[in-house]
């Protein structure tokens, strides 16, 4: 039900996800902002049980904070992407979080980078990925569109043909999905893609 | 599903003439979906001893952060790299600490001893060693790899007859399951060289 995707092009980093928040039967909001603004080069999409995504991503992100605050430069995304997939492991045998995350980040010396890290912490670093039922979709779509070094508009367009093929797809397709990039210039929202209009988006 | 085919995972490791060949396919699943096609299970640990894994994705890349870990300090403490018979020690030892909430993988050690002599071994997920002359298999193609190895198996070959052997013996062992494939790497470990290799079998 949850569906989260993304993909590395040209010096950017792109991950979209669906914005539904969901329990049993009803759906509580579709204006559920699924993707974290970890700092100021880094994305967390992460799909899961609504209380471990939130409380585990806040952990992550503060924790990241810190280690700019002690040390005076930020993590790179591949020491983020094993910081989380380390906590993720050292809780999987006690208590687990059931969360699935998607890591996208840009470092200026490395350039764009995604990370695929699943709830019992399998990390791998990736050019596309996804995570949910609409992950059967989304990733074959990007298999057959996907080449490494798209521009901006082909990697927008390509997301926008994932979000087509999950919307009429999926049964219990999300209406809604945001989508977030982080290139040089840093992680920002780029875009919503809305079929059914909810509340304001409420910022914190 | 068992949790060991969970990722799905093939290894080989083989003995020739003062050498040895490890080899892996190159899926990461998660059940029936395939995430990557470009995961490394085997690891070097030091210039004349590889370690494979296989089973559980997120429990071999947890193992190996430890085995490395400990190697390091011996390193530091022994001034000198371990021996394989040692690391094998080390790895059955480090896998039984856990029998009643085991790491779910099967390791796969090669490495050249004292006096260029290949070293091999596989053992259980609860560290019950297995040490061979000829050939180790492990992982969900298995069953296939012990008929293929038998097979083509020669003792004493050289290096390059023992990289193709090897490698017909992972090919078509894996095209036979589908939980591995999608490629092959394939180590061969002379005294004076490691020659990484990449196979392309079937993608599928």
């Amino acid at each position: 039900m949850e569906c989260v995707f993304g993909l590395v092009g040209n010096g950017f980093a792109i991950l979209a996800a669906d914005t539904s928040a969901v329990h049993s039967i009803l759906v509580h909001k579709s204006n559920e902002d699924k993707i974290m603004i970890l700092d100021s080069h880094k994305l967390v999409a992460a799909s899961g049980e609504p209380g471990d995504r939130v409380q585990f991503t806040e952990y992550i992100q503060k924790n990241v904070a810190l280690y700019q605050f002690r040390n005076g430069i930020p993590l790179t995304t591949a020491a983020t992407a094993n910081f989380t997939r380390g906590e993720l492991a050292t809780a999987l045998r006690k208590n687990p979080y059931a969360v699935n995350i998607l890591l996208a980040g840009y470092d200026k010396e490395t350039g764009p980078s995604l990370y695929y890290i699943d709830y019992i912490a399998t990390l791998h670093k990736v050019d596309k990925g996804a995570f949910g039922y609409g992950s059967y979709f989304s990733l074959s779509m990007m298999d057959r569109h996907y080449h490494s070094g798209m521009s901006l508009e082909e990697a927008v367009d390509l997301v926008d043909k994932c979000i087509m093929e999950i919307r009429s797809r999926l049964v219990v397709a999300p209406p809604n999905f945001v989508i977030k990039i982080v290139d040089k210039d840093g992680a920002r929202e780029y875009a919503w893609r809305q079929s059914v209009k909810d509340g304001p988006v409420v910022s914190e | 599903m068992s949790i060991f085919e969970y990722n799905g995972s093939a290894l080989i490791a083989m003995v020739g003439k003062n050498c040895f060949a490890i080899a892996s396919d190159r899926r990461l699943g998660v059940q029936l979906q395939t995430i990557a096609t470009d995961f490394q299970r085997i690891y070097k640990v030091h210039d004349r001893l590889f370690l494979g894994l296989s089973g559980l994705a997120t429990d071999a890349q947890t193992l190996y952060q430890r085995l490395v870990f400990r190697h390091k300090l011996y390193q530091l403490r022994e001034e000198r790299d371990m021996k394989p018979e040692t690391f094998a020690s080390l790895v059955s030892a480090i896998l039984y600490e856990k029998r009643f909430g085991p790491y779910f993988c099967q390791p796969v050690i090669a490495g050249l001893g004292d006096e260029d002599k290949p070293f091999i071994c596989t053992m259980d997920s609860i560290g019950a060693k297995e040490l061979a002359k000829d050939f180790v298999v492990a992982g969900t193609a298995s069953e296939s790899l012990y008929g293929a190895c038998e097979a083509m198996f020669k003792p004493d070959m050289e290096a390059e007859e023992l990289f193709e052997t090897v490698s017909q013996a992972l090919l078509s062992s894996v095209d036979r399951d589908c939980l591995s494939g999608w490629g092959g790497h394939v180590y061969v470990v002379t005294p004076t060289e490691v020659r990484e290799r990449i196979l392309k079998g079937r993608m599928d």
